[in-house]
């Protein structure tokens, strides 16, 4: 995750100071993502650098040293929003490599090795669902969060459902053969704006 | 103590060379109170453990009680009365009467039950004004949205003070924002002390339940463990 640019956002909407973004960017996320006060210094002495923020002369170093968005921060910020994230290849996956090694192993299950994982993965679903239960504790930003999370463990629960199925099928003769070397994602291609 | 008890389910169909063994072994129990999910792909056995547990078909074997009362000891009348009583059915396509308004379809079962057209209107009236659907309660099912119908299919499954709910994928015709306030109703009326079974393929409608049963080829193969407190996997997840 973008820090740098989370901090640009912030800054964005008026001059702040060090330990206001800090707070307000963990309210922001649903405190899910908690950030150490150094980091916001150091990413911010390299915003300074490069032009994008400008701190308050005046003040000393320390928490009540405001800075404010240039011109510039302003343009990379709309430019970092409108630009994708780099989806183009598969990522290695750490649970699909395991689904594939299993493929392979003589003497392993593969149905059972795709359940340990499915049921985890529902209960990790549970307790983000757990906390959507009480809508007086859900803010926007906290319910986004949630939402996002719950897409993502549900689409790899698709994904071993649709392995399971496949497999299956193939052990019983239809579609394609399981293979006897399991393909690994190829190194990740570069496309996108860098940070 | 559970108000649904599952023992050593199964269910056979056809015979010899095309005999198929739907249900094998299943043992569940749902207590008052709980919501359970039953996850598992096309021709698992799902749809067929709830047909089972709503008494709408016998099992081969295996023994099915509702709160307390053996389903083998009823005679077909008595599981007729039973089913209008307490066991409350939502299924993916509503199956409302497209010639009756939401407030008929409600107090249908109430009067089917013996209750008075009037006084089952009211009370069917009082189960929509809980499920925020007063202002529709005149209106045919062709009047309202998919996520409306399943509103009023739910506050019929539930009037009346039935005590089990049975749910066959729920929320697979909604989209996710009215999906979710399908299992937030469902576990509304969990939490004022009905038990409910849901059987569906969607992780994101299980994850609403207490507890989480997998079902593959006939028979349970997994489920899920209790949950951690809500504020300690927040805690968790915060410090990670």
């Amino acid at each position: 995750m973008s820090i740098r640019h989370a901090l640009l956002a912030l800054l964005s909407e008026g001059p702040k100071y060090g330990l206001q973004l800090r707070q307000e960017f963990e309210a922001r996320t649903g405190e899910v993502w908690p950030l150490n006060v150094g980091q916001v210094y150091t990413t911010l002495q390299r915003l300074e650098r490069d032009g994008l923020v400008e701190s308050d002369d005046s003040a000393e170093e320390g928490p009540q040293k405001g800075f404010h968005i240039t011109q510039e921060g302003a343009d990379e910020l709309s430019q970092w929003l409108r630009t994708p994230p780099d989806f183009s290849s598969p990522p290695r996956d750490e649970l699909v490599i395991k689904v594939l090694v299993a493929l392979g192993l003589p003497g392993v299950d593969v149905h059972e090795v795709v359940q340990v994982h499915r049921r985890y993965l529902v209960e990790l679903m549970q307790q983000w669902t757990r906390l959507k239960e009480d809508e007086s504790r859900l803010d926007l930003n906290f319910a986004l969060v949630v939402d996002a999370e719950l897409f993502r463990l549900d689409s790899l629960i698709r994904w071993l459902d649709t392995a399971d199925g496949r497999l299956k099928r193939a052990a019983a003769g239809e579609g394609a053969p399981a293979p006897t070397s399991f393909p690994l994602p190829k190194a990740r291609r570069k496309v996108g704006a860098p940070e | 103590m559970s108000y649904l008890e599952l023992r050593n389910i199964s269910k056979v169909y056809g015979e010899g060379a095309t005999e198929v063994h739907a249900l094998q072994h299943i043992d569940l129990n749902v207590e008052a109170g709980s919501l359970v999910a039953v996850m598992g792909s096309s021709g698992s056995g799902k749809s067929t453990l709830l047909t089972i547990a709503g008494s709408l078909e016998d099992p081969t074997g295996g023994e099915v009680s509702i709160g307390g009362r053996s389903l083998a000891s009823l005679s077909r009348n008595g599981k007729a009365q039973l089913r209008r009583h307490s066991i409350g059915y939502v299924f993916q396509d509503y199956n409302l009467l497209a010639g009756l308004s939401a407030v008929e379809n409600v107090s249908l079962p109430l009067e089917l039950d013996g209750l008075a057209a009037r006084k089952a209107q009211a009370v069917a009236m009082e189960s929509l004004e809980e499920f925020g659907l007063k202002d529709r309660a005149s209106h045919y099912p062709d009047q309202l949205s998919g996520g409306e119908r399943q509103r009023v299919a739910i506050a019929r499954a539930v009037v009346g003070g039935r005590q089990l709910l049975l749910a066959d994928e729920p929320s697979g015709a909604l989209d996710s924002t009215n999906a979710e306030s399908v299992m937030r109703l469902i576990l509304a009326a969990c939490h004022r002390g009905l038990a409910a079974v849901v059987v569906t393929h969607d992780a994101q409608l299980a994850s609403w339940a207490d507890r989480v049963i997998f079902l593959r080829d006939g028979r349970i193969v997994d489920q899920t463990l209790p949950m951690e407190n809500a504020d300690t996997f927040l805690e968790d997840v915060r410090h990670r």
